[in-house]
């Protein structure tokens, strides 16, 4: 073999590994990342952690139950307003879409889908915050929910439009009409990629900070109402990791293990419903 | 025999009945909402920051003076930061994500690639400020008593590695940035790769190229739409994060050309002063800072998504 | 035609499918028992919110006084468990923006409220004192256990950027038998709208005056070097983690926090350290010439034993509160903080409010209409 040749094997088995070295490295920080994440939340997290309130500053104990209720309460807001929205407008961009209107309605989509969430959270704060005079989980889940319809619209056109025409043409023939058609048939063929695009959204949502941090604010109770400031997990595991105080460093620990573990709950249970969901179909 | 099809009034009267009609009617309304609020979000961006655009004009974009003290305040620092970190990361994630994009698409068993993308893919719901409390206890440390100073020891004669050593600061952020890119990254140009047909490989190969030939030289510049695709995707992306960001940047707004030194974003700085800005131009000031990122934002999305359309199009135009 | 039926049944369809007139356009959630359990959940909050007649008073504002104001509260909720105060720490910018825009019920604040902020509202709002506290320079310097004694150049010469190492002749000087590191330092302050930033930087106006021209005074300033952060807590987060670094914290930051903070030389040219006496001293003579709106400046204040940097710090009270529920918590919560609330100042590293000036201000509060 040539030198050339040789220097041209060598190069290719280098390189090459060193790809798979790329991807080993992809996957090591992931696992580091959540590893020492879970480590530290286990050690953290107690009973009263999802029981009692928070302490003022320099005290140790206490817990976050008003964020994780708040946190609830601020998503339940946006999936209330944000999934039917979505899932109507998904359905109108895969059924009844007109050619110009629909594209005009899948490309603000797509810009929606875009645009940072701290400047969603601006958007709020001037329309929902201002004039009501209050932080309030009414504004971060209108925020929230901004975020949560393109995202659902999208995902429901998506698998709305993978089904087959002939179940539709089924329908039809049969006498049904077109809004029967899509209730009756579509829909329900299409389920299971509509929820996962559902809970994979809701989940994103769960996890945002920004646009939370001057529309819902903070509450050092239970917020009483859609309409008082409202203590949520992101927002509480920023403020408590950017203290000095070591107790709160512990909270903010087991704080970011729960959120996590639940987005990733959330993430995988989605997944593995489309993926039974395609088993089923073959 | 049959009556002439019945118009006006009636027909609409008619067609309402159906029951389609209104479905199609609903369906509208809930999709034109869409439509509301992203010009609603567009139109309040651009009220809002009337004060500061009257009296800055496009000097707001080049005045790097950023003092509340005095009223004047200039997006530059804050462009800079965002654009800076942003390099950074992709500077870090495109190699590391092309490469493993590679390896899962040409190298790896099905089985592995499939999980190893599943886990890929994950890192990418996870949320910021998870990805902010991580930098701040493991990354800045990791920085400040041994990356950095390693890196100013042998490349301390650059400006770019010149200055104190903080921690926090530019290539900290990037460094964050670049792993919450990756998935993006990642995914994306898998996708790309498994798209370009076995034939190009083959062709390569027969002709007596290096496995590594025939795919850097053959199926990576077939591939490289969707590739910078991905890579604009995760630019968007990045322009865009602000917690993780907020929790490692510094937030020193002023312009400083060493990775080590400490910086802003603009996601940052709203993150940080919105809730308290005093005073009317400094609020609207920031909201204009805002105005900016979502203009940025739009243009680097639209890119993406042309040349991401670009790929699938000319794969699917393939015989 | 029998063929489209056959594949419709094929597909999965049937009559009863086709001809159900009650289907709805909305799907039907297939993780029904989610839905439940979502549901019950949902129901429970409800029920908290209905469940809750308290009077909900929302009040943000100053981290200076937080550790107080936490501890204040919690209490005054025991003995009046139907107002609850929740106070979020967001620094004195953001409680005078806050309050400015009617998104609080009271703000909190080191600095006072300038005359162009106050002009923003209909009625004057008022002014409380609550307790004083010290602004201490605290930093991390491995290996060096005693404590540094600052002069006002070095102060301002740090924070100008201008006096960039540890061994510096101006630090050395005054801390002769320390050895001080060759390293640079890392300078930290405030990246939000603070008060304690305003205090500390209208020390700095006083005692340097390049300070003065470059910088000048406010909540927030274009610093000309170091790292920011949110608050006094990130302040502390900060300087506790960075070796060689330099911040300034209000005191009980530093006494919770274990953190090592230096003396200052005060007007009188003696180092002191911040603590209940020296701080209290640097009101005192402020203490008598009080201005009816309890608005001073009390830094670098005259006396041999008075602390160069101590404030007074405020609650902005409306002076027109319409929910009668509200007024009378605020109005109750202010007789409690003037009488038992000063009992908890000195525990918690504050000094408690001159006898004068509480009973100047027990007269300001039958002004609250």
């Amino acid at each position: 073999m040539t030198l050339r040749n040789r220097w041209r094997k060598t190069l290719s088995y280098v390189m090459l590994s060193l790809t798979g070295v790329c991807a080993l490295v992809a996957v090591c920080i992931l696992f580091l990342m959540l590893g020492y994440l879970v480590y530290n939340g286990w050690r953290s997290v107690d009973w009263d952690f999802f029981t009692k309130l928070p302490k003022s500053p320099g005290e140790t104990g206490g817990g976050m139950a008003n964020a994780i209720v708040g946190s609830f309460q601020i998503i339940l807001l946006a999936t209330v307003i944000g999934l039917p929205v979505g899932f109507m407008a998904g359905i109108y961009l895969s059924e009844f879409g007109g050619k110009t209107f629909a594209f005009l309605v899948r490309y603000m989509a797509d810009l929606l889908n875009g645009v940072p969430s701290i400047v969603i959270g601006i958007f709020a704060y001037a329309v929902i915050v201002i004039p009501m005079h209050v932080n309030s989980a009414l504004a971060g889940g209108f925020a929230l929910a901004v975020m949560l319809v393109p995202i659902t619209a999208r995902s429901t056109e998506q698998f709305m439009s993978s089904v087959p025409q002939t179940l539709r043409e089924g329908a039809l023939a049969l006498g049904a009409s077109k809004w029967k058609t899509i209730a009756t048939v579509v829909v329900p063929a299409a389920y299971r990629g509509i929820a996962t695009g559902m809970i994979l959204g809701v989940a994103r949502i769960a996890g945002e900070t920004a646009p939370l941090l001057f529309t819902s604010g903070n509450n050092a109770y239970m917020s009483s109402g859609f309409t008082q400031p409202t203590a949520s997990l992101p927002v509480m595991i920023f403020l408590r990791a950017t203290a000095p105080y070591e107790d709160w460093h512990r909270q903010a620990w087991a704080a970011g293990m729960v959120l996590l573990l639940l987005v990733l709950l959330a993430n995988i249970a989605a997944r593995l419903i489309l993926s039974r969901g395609i088993a089923v179909q073959k | 025999m049959s009556a002439p099809p019945p118009t006006g009034a009636r027909a609409l009267f008619l067609r309402l009945r159906s029951g389609d009609e209104v479905a199609r009617l609903i369906t509208l309304a809930f999709a034109s909402s869409i439509l509301l609020v992203t010009v609603g979000l567009v139109y309040q961006l651009w009220v809002t920051s009337s004060l500061p655009r009257h009296k800055f004009g496009f000097g707001f974009l080049t005045s790097s003076m950023w003092n509340p003290v005095t009223g004047q305040f200039g997006a530059l620092p804050f462009i800079y930061g965002t654009v800076f970190t942003s390099a950074i990361a992709l500077f870090i994630s495109v190699p590391l994500g092309v490469g493993a994009a590679i390896f899962l698409a040409e190298l790896a068993p099905p089985r592995i690639s499939s999980t190893f993308t599943f886990f890929i893919e994950l890192l990418a719901a996870v949320p910021s400020v998870i990805f902010g409390v991580l930098a701040i206890f493991t990354l800045v440390p990791l920085m400040r008593d041994y990356v950095e100073p390693f890196l100013k020891k042998t490349l301390g004669g650059l400006p770019i590695f010149s200055g104190p050593v903080f921690g926090f600061g530019y290539l900290t952020a990037g460094v964050i940035l670049a792993i919450m890119t990756l998935p993006f990254v990642i995914s994306i140009s898998r996708e790309a790769l498994l798209e370009v047909p076995t034939e190009q490989r083959e062709a390569a190969l027969a002709l007596g190229a290096t496995r590594w030939e025939s795919t850097w030289q053959a199926v990576v510049p077939y591939a490289r739409l969707g590739i910078f695709g991905s890579i604009f995707l995760g630019l968007a992306r990045a322009l865009g994060e602000t917690m993780a960001v907020t929790m490692v940047i510094g937030n020193d707004p002023s312009i400083h050309a060493s990775l080590f030194a400490p910086g802003y974003t603009i996601a940052a700085i709203i993150a940080n002063e919105f809730s308290e800005a005093t005073g009317d131009l400094y609020l609207q000031s920031l909201v204009e800072l805002g105005l900016v990122l979502f203009l940025l934002t739009i243009v680097i999305n639209a890119l993406a998504r042309l040349l991401i359309i670009a790929t699938t199009r000319r794969g699917s135009a393939q015989p | 035609m029998a063929s489209v039926g056959r594949k419709a049944r094929a597909a999965g369809l049937d009559q009863h499918n086709l001809t159900n007139l009650d289907a709805k356009l909305k799907k039907e959630s297939c993780m029904k028992k989610s839905s439940f359990w979502l549901g019950a959940f949902g129901a429970l909050a409800v029920l908290l919110m209905v469940a809750q007649a308290k009077v909900l008073i929302n009040a943000a504002g100053a981290t200076f006084p937080y550790p107080i104001y936490g501890k204040w509260f919690e209490e005054f909720g025991k003995t009046n468990p139907d107002a609850q105060i929740n106070y979020q720490s967001i620094g004195s910018g953001g409680g005078i923006r806050q309050f400015s825009e009617g998104t609080v019920d009271f703000g909190a604040s080191d600095m006072p409220m300038t005359d162009e902020q106050i002009g923003k509202f209909k009625s004057k709002p008022l002014h409380f004192p609550t307790v004083l506290g010290g602004i201490v320079p605290t930093y991390n310097i491995p290996g060096v256990t005693q404590e540094l004694k600052f002069t006002p150049e070095a102060l301002a010469g740090i924070y100008l950027g201008k006096l960039k190492k540890w061994n510096d002749p101006e630090l050395a000087k005054a801390n002769p038998g320390v050895k001080l590191p060759v390293n640079d330092i890392v300078v930290v302050h405030r990246s939000d709208g603070s008060g304690t930033s305003f205090v500390f930087t209208d020390y700095l106006s006083k005692v340097s005056p390049e300070w003065k021209s470059k910088v000048g005074a406010s909540t927030s300033v274009s610093w000309p070097t170091g790292l920011g952060d949110k608050g006094n807590e990130g302040v502390a987060g900060i300087v506790k983690q960075t070796p060689y670094s330099i911040g300034y914290v209000e005191l009980i930051y530093v006494l919770q926090n274990k953190m090592a903070y230096g003396s200052l030389r005060n007007a009188a040219g003696v180092f002191l350290k911040a603590d209940l006496e020296s701080v209290t001293e640097a009101a005192a003579s402020a203490a008598k010439s009080m201005p009816a709106d309890f608005r001073v400046s009390i830094t670098n204040a005259p006396g041999k034993k008075a602390y160069p940097i101590a404030t007074f710090t405020y609650l902005l009270i409306p002076s027109k509160i319409e929910d009668q529920g509200k007024k009378k918590a605020i109005v109750t919560f202010l007789h409690w903080m003037l009488t038992d609330g000063q009992k908890y100042a000195a525990s918690l590293g504050y000094a408690p409010l001159p006898k004068d000036v509480v009973g100047k201000e027990e007269k300001q509060i039958a002004l609250i209409q």
